[in-house]
């Protein structure tokens, strides 16, 4: 008969409502690009569609989750049968003292009647409702003894019980969120180049870790308290109407009133939350724009505006969190009202009851204890629906992303080359991304096995739209592609990527070590041709300045390597994939220019039996070319070799002349 | 760390704290007085059939009842608010601090450890303290409170107290102390899970390119995996520490009973006091869990509080003069005297006694291979990073003398990497000078070869900017990034290898355009193709940090072979003869 568990309820309560006021549930630090933006969205579209689905995840476990259920019924079972049975111990203990008090000699009865001759009808009532009372004999403890250890055994079940059932659903959650994560994963490599080029980096990267992470925590966090909950819930209401039901009823009334107060409160602090992580991303933002343009903000000696747009967004997010904070806190002691009215309600409809008898004064302690065990699930279903709110929420942002429209998933049965020769043909190919923007116009050009095409033109002509077309980035909305007479389209992407190298102006590399980045061309490769390849690019030189040589770890922000540096690890990489066709964008933009002209060999080499598409700036990478493409607006403009087009004197040769004549004349 | 860090960011707050330990404590108060009262209830209302009492006792429950939720909701609003200022106040001296900090200590952190130290770890430390406000101060009254009580109903019975607190010690404790390095494991492997997606979709042209699907999915897979199963053994021993825990509440009460009937039997105690003194037991029990899982949380703050200590304990290493010196008497005079800079534990210098003059109305062009030092040279001038050998003067002045708002208005440097603001095209072209006309802005976008895709957008000058400038292509970016220097009207003008992104033909149009724009003004041009400075009335040659050579291009021709090597990659011998 502990017959109240104020603190047990409450402490329970305390870490829960905390779990579930902490800011967004967005959990713990660290990942990268977390700070980005992409705070969960507060207010999800469709609540129960979102929910179901998310509990869809879990289907694939249902036997687990049976057990988990049976299991949950026993646990919660026995701990709330637990009280009940208490209950008797004290009984047992209430008759030994009342029995000693009386005289052995007598019977009950007579004692009770003696008692009313006396005027203490009250006390014979109770005495009357205890039970077990053997006038003249002490406390049982026989039966005491049998009693506990009945109990202990009850309570050790409900926590053997309790303990499988949560390392079981924990393992379903874990194999549910593990799929989860796997699907986003493959489902990435299936979405279209354009579903990244056209949302912000960040958002999409929000969404697969954020969000996921959010979806993660919740699940952790409410699926078994809820669980636990309402079957406690449940079982306590079935326990305390089998007590008495004129006190069950009167504990009844307090269901409504907590989902009165939840509601309320919920309904006030919503909006608070809604404007604390507006204010939050603001803020945030704020403070990543001012940290990543730092430079530019010291140049142009902003910082006080820096300074005094930070206090303004950190002031307001001050209040807006504390409201919030408040206004959410005011659950927890609302709840311990109620709580707390319906235990002195109880305590004192059940006292009057036992006064006259109708119950047995264990009924009432259990039954005291009961209402108390009923307003703490009411009280952590009232704190999760907060946290689960934030998480449906954030899993609608998932599912969003595994619902979108991914690439064709290409021919049936695609086109094998066995061996290709590199032969590429635009034939009269369009592309636009928008449908009134017109990109690439019409546009057809040849470029024969063996054979470098230089692409110059200005800036926004076309010419990376060219290369992403080559690539099935993206499929042209016009005219065709092909590779040795061939449909490109009718290959397979992966078979016509495996034939082709690219070097970006973009330079991206991996966490990992050099060498890992550069075997990225070629699975399998070795470590001397690893080096071969990094001879070839010039990146052997300054590796071997590195502390640790081609082990040194780099990362997409790369600090112990410059930019250059990186563009020539690039090239290695792709020096190493050997491929058919070879695609250089701006590849040596960063690198200076008497290491280019080293490059350059290595590239002709390369480049020697291969067909290579160039975009350059620079009039060295170009005037080597076979052909050279001039684009403008979509469209090649014109094409020949170098001394053929300048011969010409069209586009390219005032191109010529105004970017490289000067130079020309001024060395001679 | 985290005790010094709350202890000087909640001095301040000393007045509400107390209230709010005031409130706290009458509230636990009053939840430690309502068992006294129910067990009244029972032995004096309850047992004797007095029902008047009986009524009289609920009333005064009642009564206690709402006293102790009116200085809960008192601790809440103080509680919310203190925190709350904690987390705003950290938060503003982390950002000051980044704010006064040189190039150098924001590399040394990286922008975006940086971000998360001013935002998620001050949230986690504001956290712990919205916790403790409600558990820290309640606990230890708590469990004081309910000891006394205790020993107040039973003092032989107490002695239970003695062997059953240290059980539930060691058993929450063990659990937790197995916990703590699974859930750091834990963190890590979120870490790297989110590291490869993150990877992933940042490189995905490249991963596509060269068909690493299927090794990226590997590589997922692996950091999928493991994650999984450090999620399973941190969710094996959470599933284990609350059924635990409560079994040993509910063995307690059990023995409590036993030893507690025993007692009554002597006479030594009556019914109510067993009832009441259960929930005494209860009460000390929980208090002492509450101040593990508050241990729990701790460690986590903990590294968060490090974290944030390490920036405020930074110096900057470019520390502004007390009295700068405001008025420069001449104009753009910038002169470099035997500058050297090195990196604080690295072996080579990167500069390496560098002098280089600068007059109004000249072009100075530094040319030089890729770690030459051209950049490190040229942030020098605006104090990105300060010299750790030599002299950099502007007008005369050293420029750490110089007032740094003077400065900023002197110098104006357009980066290697254009960076925009989230904002407008306008709204970026006036960040150097907010009082700048539209007509003025139009002037420096047309100077800067940009007023054509500008007046082509729909929005013209109020075009949105995405964070970083993501919206507008490369090129575009670095023009906008010259316009709003230009609009700046700074006497030098720094431009850090700024034509690079542009094609031949804008890049030839824009500097025809800067060359009349900047006609009385200093410009410094770090390039690296040879025709983007031909015309610079200096040329200098920098080579391994150091200056090998110094002349206009002709000189420099026919002296210098490392400039001629320069000029001669670019160009085929053929041409070059």
């Amino acid at each position: 008969m502990s017959q109240d568990s104020v603190n047990g309820g409450s402490m329970n309560e305390e870490a829960k409502a905390a779990a579930a006021r902490r800011p967004g549930a967005a959990g713990p630090g660290g990942g990268p690009g977390r700070f980005m933006m992409g705070r969960p969205a507060e207010k999800s579209m469709d609540f129960r569609g979102s929910s179901r689905r998310l509990l869809g995840l879990l289907r694939p476990e249902r036997a687990l989750l049976s057990t988990v259920l049976a299991l949950a019924v026993i646990g919660v079972g026995c701990s709330v049968a637990g009280p009940r049975i208490l209950g008797h111990a004290t009984d047992l203990i209430f008759a030994g003292v009342i029995g000693r008090r009386l005289p052995a000699s007598s019977t009950l009865a007579q004692a009770l009647a003696s008692l009313r001759a006396h005027g203490q009808g009250g006390v014979a009532d109770v005495i009357a409702g205890a039970g077990h009372v053997v006038p003249g004999q002490g406390i049982d403890f026989g039966a005491v003894g049998r009693v506990l250890l009945l109990v202990a055994a009850v309570y050790a079940i409900a926590g053997a019980a309790g303990i499988v059932q949560g390392r079981l659903l924990n393992r379903a959650l874990q194999r549910a969120l593990y799929r989860l994560r796997e699907d986003v994963e493959a489902k990435l490599s299936r979405l279209p180049l354009s579903y990244f080029d056209r949302q912000p980096r960040g958002e999409v990267l929000s969404r697969v870790t954020n969000d996921i992470d959010n979806v993660g925590q919740t699940l952790q966090q409410t699926l078994s308290q809820m669980l636990t909950s309402l079957l406690t819930i449940v079982g306590v209401l079935a326990l305390m109407f089998s007590i008495s039901w004129l006190l069950a009823l009167i504990a009844l009334v307090s269901i409504p009133a907590s989902a009165f107060v939840a509601a309320k409160v919920g309904k006030r602090a919503q909006p608070q939350f809604v404007r604390q992580w507006k204010t939050t991303g603001k803020l945030n933002a704020h403070i990543e724009e001012m940290y990543t343009g730092h430079t530019l903000v010291k140049v142009f000696g902003r910082q006080q505006e820096a300074a005094e747009t930070f206090r303004e967004h950190n002031e307001e997010l001050y209040r807006s969190a504390s409201h919030a904070q408040f206004v959410s806190g005011l659950i927890q002691p609302l709840m311990m009202l109620i709580g707390n009215l319906n235990y002195v309600l109880v305590a004192v409809v059940g006292g009057l009851r036992v006064a006259t008898g109708a119950l047995s004064i264990g009924d009432v302690q259990a039954f005291i204890q009961y209402s108390r065990q009923f307003t703490q699930p009411l009280t952590t279903v009232a704190s999760m629906s907060n946290l689960l709110q934030s998480g449906v929420a954030s899993a609608e942002r998932v599912f969003e992303l595994l619902d979108a429209t991914e690439q064709d998933a290409g021919p049936q049965e695609p086109a094998r080359l066995p061996e290709v020769r590199g032969r590429v043909a635009f034939e009269h190919v369009s592309f636009r991304y928008d449908p009134d923007k017109p990109l690439i116009e019409d546009l057809s050009l040849t470029a024969e096995p063996g054979h470098s095409i230089a692409i110059v033109g200005p800036t926004g002509a076309g010419k990376t739209t060219l290369v992403n077309l080559l690539m099935r980035f993206y499929d042209p909305t016009g005219g065709r592609i092909t590779l040795d007479g061939v449909d490109i389209a009718r290959m397979d992407r992966e078979d016509l990527r495996a034939r082709t190298g690219m070097v970006l102006q973009d330079t991206w590399l991996f966490g990992g070590t050099i060498a890992e980045n550069i075997a990225y061309g070629r699975a399998g490769a070795t470590r001397e041709e690893v080096v071969a390849a990094a001879r070839a690019a010039h990146v052997d030189h300054f590796v071997r300045l590195l502390p640790d040589g081609y082990d040194t770890v780099i990362d997409d922000e790369g600090g112990n390597v410059s930019a250059g540096e990186k563009q020539l690890i690039t090239i290695a990489r792709a020096f190493l994939a050997e491929p058919v066709i070879l695609i250089l964008d701006e590849a040596t933009s960063s690198v200076d220019t008497r290491t280019e002209v080293l490059i350059q060999r290595a590239m002709a080499r390369l480049r020697s039996g291969r067909t290579a598409f160039v975009i350059a700036h620079r009039l060295s990478t170009i005037r080597d070319a076979d052909t050279i493409l001039v684009m403008e607006n979509g469209a090649i403009v014109e094409q020949g070799g170098h001394d053929e087009l300048l011969a010409a004197g069209g586009a390219y040769a005032k191109l010529y002349a105004s970017q490289f004549a000067q130079a020309v004349a001024e060395v001679d | 760390m985290l005790i010094r860090l709350l202890r000087t960011h909640l001095r301040p707050y000393r007045k509400p704290i107390a209230t709010l330990v005031l409130l706290q404590l009458l509230a636990t108060l009053a939840q430690l007085y309502l068992p006294t009262l129910n067990a009244d209830i029972i032995d004096n209302g309850v047992i004797k059939g007095d029902t008047g009492y009986i009524l009289d006792l609920g009333g005064v429950m009642i009564g206690v009842t709402v006293a102790q939720v009116a200085c809960q909701i008192g601790a809440v609003w103080f509680g919310a608010r203190t925190a709350m200022a904690l987390g705003r106040d950290v938060r503003a001296a982390v950002f000051d601090r980044v704010q006064t900090f040189s190039t150098r200590e924001v590399g040394r952190f990286g922008a975006p450890s940086l971000i998360t130290r001013t935002t998620n770890d001050v949230q986690q430390v504001q956290m712990l303290v919205v916790m403790s406000f409600t558990l820290m101060v309640t606990a230890p009254i708590m469990c004081v409170g309910g000891i006394i009580l205790a020993l107040n109903q039973d003092v032989p019975l107490s002695g239970l107290l003695v062997v059953i607190v240290p059980v539930l010690g060691v058993v929450v404790g063990l659990i937790i102390r197995r916990l703590r390095p699974v859930f750091r494991s834990m963190q890590v492997r979120i870490d790297a899970v989110n590291r490869v997606l993150r990877e992933q979709i940042t490189g995905i042209r490249v991963i596509r390119a060269f068909v690493k699907d299927a090794h990226e999915q590997e590589r997922f897979a692996g950091a999928n995996q493991r994650l999984k199963e450090a999620g399973r053994s941190a969710g094996s021993l959470m599933a284990m520490m609350f059924p635990l825990v409560m079994l040993v509440v509910n063995l307690s009460t059990v023995a409590v009973m036993w030893f507690g009937a025993h007692r009554i039997d002597s006479g030594g105690m009556q019914i109510g006091a067993l009832t009441a003194f259960i929930t005494y037991l209860m009460q000390i029990l929980m208090s002492v869990m509450m101040a593990t899982f508050m241990f729990m949380m701790v460690p986590r703050a903990e590294v968060c509080a490090e974290r944030i200590e390490e920036v405020l304990g930074t110096r900057t290493s470019v520390v502004p003069p007390t009295e700068g010196v405001r008025e420069l008497r001449t104009r753009g005079h910038l002169e470099l005297r035997g500058v050297d800079f090195h990196y604080p534990g690295a072996e080579a210098s990167v500069l390496r006694g560098v002098d280089l003059v600068a007059r109004p109305g000249e072009t100075t062009a530094v040319i030089g291979s890729t770690g030459s030092g051209k950049t490190t040279l040229l942030g020098l001038i605006p104090r990105l990073a300060d010299a750790t050998g030599g002299q950099v003067l502007v007008n005369g002045v050293d420029v750490r003398e110089v007032d740094p708002e003077a400065l900023a208005r002197a110098v104006g440097l357009v980066p290697q990497r254009p960076y925009l603001f989230s904002g407008t095209i306008a709204s970026n072209l006036r960040y150097g000078n907010p009082e700048a006309t539209d007509e003025e802005l139009w002037h420096a976008l047309e100077v800067a070869q940009a007023r054509d895709f500008v007046e082509r957008m729909p929005e013209g000058l109020q075009a949105p900017i995405a964070q970083g400038g993501s919206n507008v292509s490369g090129g575009q970016r670095q023009r906008l990034a010259i316009a709003r220097t230009l609009v700046r009207r700074p006497e030098i003008y720094l431009f850090d290898d700024t034509f690079s992104a542009l094609d031949y033909t804008t890049d030839a149009r824009l500097r025809a355009a800067l060359a009349r724009e900047t006609a009385d003004a200093t410009v410094v041009i770090v390039a690296q193709r040879v025709s983007t400075i031909r015309d610079a009335d200096r040329i200098v040659v920098l080579d391994e940090g150091r200056v090998v050579g110094t002349g206009t291009h002709h000189e420099l021709m026919e002296t210098n072979q490392t400039y001629r090597e320069i000029v001669l990659s670019q160009l085929t011998e053929e041409e070059a003869a």
